[in-house]
């Protein structure tokens, strides 16, 4: 056995994982799929006193439509969402940022919420969550349920604005409509592999000329947590497609990053390049989406995609 | 540690244990149970050879504790064969494609392989090599077992 030993504990209910963390404190881990955790145990890059594995939470998993909104329960995994109708049509970039994660063996018990909580900043959840502006739900013993919106969520390498004994129940994405179009692109060594450098866009054109109404760029493995390429998404807001060259945007999107990485794969001059093109390619690929959608008012991004 | 009392049905079988909670389900088959044919290669969920079924999803059972399991339906290589030997069309189509060398990853690529066809009988190249691609082999250059998985697709279309 690989692991250092530790204690289990798997709670029936939301409730009782809450009373669980608040009561063990900083010396338990919560486990959903363990498709990061488990190996970081097992290479003892990591070591708890009591995992509460929260999996058989029914109130965890599952993917719902509310309120215009679509929620994610934190348990789902990643091969839920990736076969979910329902997500495909509401929240597309969530759908095809999914293949991109693991392996299917991974993605047959990796969870959504372990994604987000792990917060590998070459993870693909992430980078969407932070896009999308999702609200993630968290809940504690003590404080009940907040909400944190995705900006302040990711707070270092592999931190959250977690806290000890909260746990996360899901997020909530908006769903955009209108003619969006939306894409992620990343470049890793070997299939499965975490990014080197990508790229998750969201894109809105107005109906008349092909203007930018919003545009939403998150970058992944181009830093300590996933980060918005704000500069970029600004530089293309208001303005006509015609005269916006996706390089442009790339390069624009990785001009002020403070901390990019460098290591074993390359340089950060390497990384750089690597998520400029990335970005760039994602750009494209989301405008053209939009750009195919007709310029109607009420063709809806779902009714499009549906019909 | 507390130690768990868990019960799974593995092959058919049932299954009762008392297991540490770090206890690996990879372990559990190997040491506890004796079925050696679940192959333990990287122990960290890189290399595939430890793919199983859980409930009929392939999994990597190095990267779940046997604990996780609990109450699961299993099924192992050991599990795939027919009561009197006879090979299933995946294993039958990785012998007949020449699909293994020194057979140490086979096992977890007839998990994975037999889990593909059920889910999508007909793949396209593209949809093998993606499905293929946490598995790893280091002696056949894949070419074999590509082959095999559009061999045995072939023959479940013609009724196994």
């Amino acid at each position: 056995m690989k692991p250092a030993p530790f204690d289990y504990h798997r709670p029936d209910s939301l409730d009782e994982a809450a009373a669980l963390l608040a009561e063990l404190g900083d010396g338990a881990k919560v486990l959903a799929g363990g498709q990061s955790l488990i190996p970081m145990l097992a290479l003892r890059l990591a070591c708890f006193d009591h995992l509460v594995d929260i999996s058989r939470i029914d109130a965890l998993r599952g993917v719902e439509r509310r309120d215009g909104t679509l929620w994610v329960g934190a348990t789902t995994t990643e091969s839920a969402i990736g076969a979910d109708p329902a997500v495909a049509a509401a929240v597309p970039l969530l759908a095809r940022a999914t293949p991109l994660i693991g392996h299917a063996q991974i993605r047959n018990r990796g969870t959504f919420g372990g994604s987000v909580a792990h917060a590998d900043p070459a993870a693909e959840y992430p980078a969407v969550v932070l896009a999308l502006d999702a609200e993630l739900a968290a809940c504690s013993a003590a404080g009940g349920q907040r909400v944190i919106p995705a900006a302040q969520f990711f707070t270092g390498l592999w931190s959250t604005a977690l806290e000890p004994e909260e746990l996360l129940v899901g997020a909530r994405f908006p769903v955009w409509s209108g003619r969006c179009g939306f894409a992620i692109e990343e470049f890793a060594r070997r299939s499965g592999d975490f990014a080197i450098a990508g790229a998750a866009v969201a894109v809105e054109l107005d109906d008349g000329e092909d203007r930018v109404r919003r545009c939403a760029i998150a970058l992944l493995g181009m830093g300590p947590t996933p980060v918005r390429a704000a500069g970029a998404e600004a530089a293309v807001t208001g303005r006509p497609l015609a005269e916006l060259e996706p390089a442009d945007v790339g390069a624009t999107a990785v001009a002020g990053l403070a901390d990019v990485p460098s290591d074993l794969h390359g340089p950060q001059s390497y990384r750089r390049r690597v998520g400029a093109v990335m970005t760039a390619r994602a750009f494209a690929a989301a405008t053209a989406e939009a750009a195919a959608r007709p310029a109607s008012a009420g063709a809806g991004n779902e009714a499009a995609t549906s019909g | 540690m507390a130690e768990w009392q868990v019960r799974m049905v593995v092959n058919g079988q049932a299954v009762e244990q008392a297991v540490e909670p770090r206890l690996t389900l990879a372990d559990l088959l190997r040491d506890r149970l004796g079925l050696t044919g679940t192959h333990l290669g990287c122990e960290h969920g890189v290399c595939g050879a430890c793919t199983v079924l859980v409930d009929g999803a392939a999994v990597r059972s190095c990267l779940m504790f046997a604990v996780q399991a609990d109450g699961r339906e299993v099924t192992t290589v050991e599990g795939v064969a027919a009561d009197d030997g006879t090979l299933s069309p995946v294993q039958a189509a990785l012998r007949d494609c020449h699909g293994l060398q020194c057979g140490f990853c086979s096992p977890g690529f007839v998990m994975t392989i037999t889990a593909l066809l059920r889910d999508n009988p007909d793949p396209s190249d593209e949809e093998i090599r993606e499905g293929l691609s946490g598995n790893l082999c280091r002696c056949t250059g894949y070419q074999g077992i590509i082959a095999a998985v559009r061999h045995a697709a072939s023959a479940l279309a013609n009724g196994g």
